[in-house]
């Protein structure tokens, strides 16, 4: 049973972890929306400093609209970013505004 | 962007950084020398690694594209699990997963990796330089349709544009729609037309 299913709102949360980490600063504190689950892989954070008995995380493509991301770009209002998200790295959000 | 169809061949593999260092490189040389001489390693192995490595290409992916286009039941497949579907036409595919975004007359997929190169390497070999240069990784999520335009693919506004950050552990391939002539000609003609950029998404008409 995975936390967040495809539709729900997710926040990207900010931890301020140091090393190997795979969400970029762009996407952090962003809300998008769960598009799909990807299964669950090993914590980068982890392989990175050889640890490869961590726990399997699982990891979502959530999407995000370009225009909520980059106000003074020039997005079409249906444009859209798709990134992976491991599970720790997000949290409920009640925000529908930025549904995409 | 750096982008020169004439000069694909030359690309070079190995990128220095902005001031021109290529301290990897000589590190990575001291390491092999060490390696060889201490009977570890060949040059010979060294060598078939980077056959092995350099010899998919973008063929491999043309050719499940234009299964796709000519096969419904291929196209479901490869949308659903593509990793499966592409293993199916005897691609040794190495990625944990695949995942084929379909353009549509409505829709355009753009491929990137902010973080560093991540591509489907086993499938479409090395990526292109620009692909890992600073700017396309930057640039391509900021400003993804501006970096179309230089890339000559000017996209409606109406096209809704999604931009697929390969950050972590899934690699993407674009699926271009199929040609409205595509009975017109043999699906082999096709398949030299589909270039690496239909697959990254920086090109949209096959053509």
């Amino acid at each position: 049973m995975t936390r967040f299913r495809e539709g729900d709102q997710v926040c990207v949360l900010a931890l301020g972890k140091g090393g190997h980490v795979r969400i970029p600063h762009y996407i952090r504190t962003q809300t998008g929306e769960v598009v799909e689950y990807g299964g669950t892989y090993l914590n980068p954070e982890d392989l990175a400093v050889g640890n490869t008995g961590g726990k399997a995380v699982d990891l979502y493509r959530v999407a995000f609209a370009q225009t909520a991301l980059w106000p003074d770009e020039a997005h079409a209002a249906h444009d859209r970013l798709i990134i992976e998200i491991y599970d720790h790295w997000l949290a409920p959000s009640k925000d529908r505004s930025n549904a995409s | 962007m750096p982008h020169d169809h004439t000069h694909e061949e030359h690309e070079a593999l190995v990128i220095e950084d902005e001031a021109g260092n290529i301290d990897a490189q000589i590190i990575v040389d001291a390491l092999q020398d060490v390696l060889i001489s201490k009977g570890l390693l060949t040059a010979h192995e060294v060598t078939a690694a980077i056959a092995k490595l350099e010899s998919p290409g973008v063929h491999l992916g043309a050719k499940a594209v234009v299964k796709a286009w000519s096969d419904p039941a291929y196209k479901k497949r490869l949308l659903e699990d593509g990793r499966a579907a592409v293993q199916e036409l005897d691609i040794p595919v190495t990625e944990a997963r695949i995942i084929v975004v379909e353009n549509t007359s409505t829709l355009h997929n753009l491929i990137t990796c902010t973080l560093c190169s991540c591509y489907p390497r086993s499938i479409l070999g090395q990526p292109p330089s620009w692909y890992i240069s600073k700017a396309y990784r930057a640039r391509s999520v900021r400003e993804p349709r501006e970096v179309l335009k230089e890339f000559g693919l000017d996209l409606p506004m109406k096209v809704r544009l999604d931009v697929h950050d390969s950050n972590a552990d899934m690699r993407y391939l674009v699926l271009p729609e199929p040609p409205a002539d595509l009975h017109k000609r043999d699906l082999s003609e096709w398949e030299v037309m589909i270039s690496r950029d239909h697959l990254i998404g920086v090109a949209r008409e096959v053509r």
